[in-house]
């Protein structure tokens, strides 16, 4: 379980994070959506411990991580996928697969982890996880990572962004696949709506604040009447549907 | 086999040729302490001595396909400055491996040196793949240098693939490497070092390519630690039709320096250069998603440095 208590985070003289305090349970599909500068990413990271809070507390199932590094965390069982995957210089895809999982990973294991995210383990498993690679393999790689990982509480920042229509296609079925595989919770900060669909609960996020959170059937009709609302204002209407 | 070799000796040339006194196949000389200690020739591929200078010539038969030819020097002995002339005769058609390498093993007080002029004449068509390691051991105040020379003569249609990788211990080093090419000759030089300590390394590229559709690629991969310091000259002359691409690529760490001096000159208007020299330090970003992978710091960056010199 983790828990947020009254997490802060101010750049610039802007609170980015205002006093967030939220419970994940265990094993759950959580999604948390909300416009773009409402603070999504920087919640993610400050789970992962990328970024420090100004003021608050981080408990992961009874411990308090909040001054723990990055490296302490993921091995207390928690994952981060990156938005914008990491590229190295001569460290390959079957070595991510490997430091992943701590320990030398098997060729046909190390396969499977590619299998599952639709790419052909051959071409791959041997690449340099470089700029050769395009966006979608690159996201691809980088979930079939944080799969390899098997941590108990999964961070995936905005795996959406930049991939195409046909690879976004199979994440969703990459994610069905994941939760029903992974024992543990995964947290999807997303816009899209067919990951919002298959989550256990919706966190709505604005301005830095948890405006609500819930059912797909309870926040999915606010959040199209707030995108609706801000289009007919955008075009010179009203916020009335 | 005859040559004997003590342990230090015996793990400085399994460290810089792969090979050792019962593991070793094809034609070879090895070279100890300033002497050929051992040598095989085989039916396409004989090795002579030098008469008016120390070194030797290594001539390989046309159309000979898929032999080596190994030819490691090493130097236990302190106080040694060695320097040796190596020519390799390439006939038409041939498709060798050719391993060559220098280690020195220094306990004392003195400097040990090796200087290694290599010379290669590849004929029409010929294809060699080089692979030269240098290394160094021992804990004496003595340094350990090595400066080896490559000179690369390609033909009509030859092409040499050169993987140079200095592995540690080297205190000083200058790494020169010149190419001519004739048409449709390719060269591929790719280029692996670590400094740290107070450690020296310079390397000069000078490539011309003065044949129609000749091409060289050259890559150099350094990272440098402590208060080390290196330096990277290359230069490709496009004389011709041609394609040229130079990568420097440096991983600056603590207080070291690199310094990349970048040269293309093209000639001709059909001339193709490229050059691009990157040098930073560990990127922030690599550290944090193998920290998020559960390494610590300092394992990732192990992992990074492994990586980029693989």
């Amino acid at each position: 379980m983790l828990e947020l208590k009254d997490i802060s985070f101010e750049r610039d003289n802007k609170k980015i994070l205002d006093n967030i305090s939220l419970i994940i349970d265990n094993n759950k599909f959580v999604a948390i959506t909300g416009p773009n500068g409402s603070g999504k990413s920087t919640l993610a990271k400050i789970i992962m411990g990328i970024e420090k809070p100004d003021s608050g507390r981080i408990i992961f199932n009874g411990v308090d991580i909040t001054d723990f590094k990055i490296n302490e965390r993921a091995n207390l069982g928690i994952g981060f996928a990156f938005q914008q995957p990491v590229k190295f210089k001569g460290i390959t895809v079957h070595d991510l697969i490997s430091f992943a999982a701590k320990r030398q990973v098997k060729l046909n294991e190390a396969c499977e982890y590619l299998s599952d995210v639709g790419l052909c383990p051959r071409d791959y498993i041997s690449r340099e996880v470089n700029s050769s690679l395009s966006g979608g393999e690159l996201k691809r790689i980088e979930i079939a990572t944080v799969a390899a990982k098997k941590s108990e509480f999964t961070i995936f920042d905005e795996p959406e962004a930049g991939i195409d229509l046909w690879s976004f296609n199979n994440l969703i079925y990459v994610f069905e696949k994941m939760y029903k595989k992974i024992t543990g919770s995964i947290v999807v900060i997303t816009h899209q709506e067919r990951i919002l669909d298959i989550a256990d609960e919706i966190i709505l996020l604005t301005d830095g604040k948890i405006k609500d959170r819930g059912s797909k059937d309870k926040i999915f009709p606010k959040l199209m009447k707030s995108s609706k609302c801000k289009f007919k204002i955008s075009k010179g209407g009203t916020d009335e549907i | 086999m005859k040559f004997k070799l003590n342990t230090d000796e015996a793990k400085l040339l399994k460290k810089v040729s792969g090979i050792s006194s019962d593991d070793i196949k094809g034609a070879y000389n090895i070279r100890k302490d300033g002497k050929a200690i051992e040598r095989v020739v085989t039916d396409n591929i004989n090795i002579v001595t030098k008469e008016d200078k120390t070194g030797i010539d290594i001539y390989i038969k046309e159309n000979t396909v898929g032999e080596q030819v190994h030819i490691p020097v090493i130097i236990s002995k302190s106080g040694l400055k060695d320097v040796v002339y190596n020519d390799f005769h390439v006939g038409k058609n041939a498709q060798v491996t050719i391993i060559a390498g220098c280690g020195i093993h220094n306990c004392s007080s003195d400097d040990s040196e090796h200087d290694g002029i290599h010379r290669f004449f590849l004929e029409e068509n010929a294809k060699v793949t080089y692979i030269e390691k240098h290394y160094g051991s021992g804990n004496g105040t003595g340094k350990k240098i090595l400066n080896p020379r490559t000179e690369v003569n390609l033909k009509k249609g030859a092409s040499l693939v050169m993987d140079s990788l200095q592995i540690s211990g080297v205190d000083s080093t200058i790494r020169e490497t010149y190419g001519k090419l004739e048409e449709d000759a390719n060269l591929v030089v790719t280029e692996k070092i670590m400094t740290d300590n107070n450690q020296y390394a310079k390397t000069i590229f000078d490539v011309s390519l003065d044949g129609e559709n000749s091409s060289c690629k050259v890559t150099s991969r350094s990272i440098a630690k402590d208060t080390s310091y290196q330096e990277f000259v290359s230069k490709i002359s496009g004389n011709t039709k041609c394609f040229g691409h130079v990568e420097c690529d440096a991983i600056i760490m603590d207080r070291a320096k690199v310094i990349a001096i970048p040269e293309i000159d093209a000639n001709n208007v059909d001339a193709r250069l490229i050059h691009e020299a990157a040098i930073g330090k560990i990127a922030g970003e690599q550290l944090t998603k193998l920290m998020s992978l559960g390494l610590s710091e300092k394992q990732a960056e192990k992992q990074i440095i492994n990586g980029f010199l693989k």
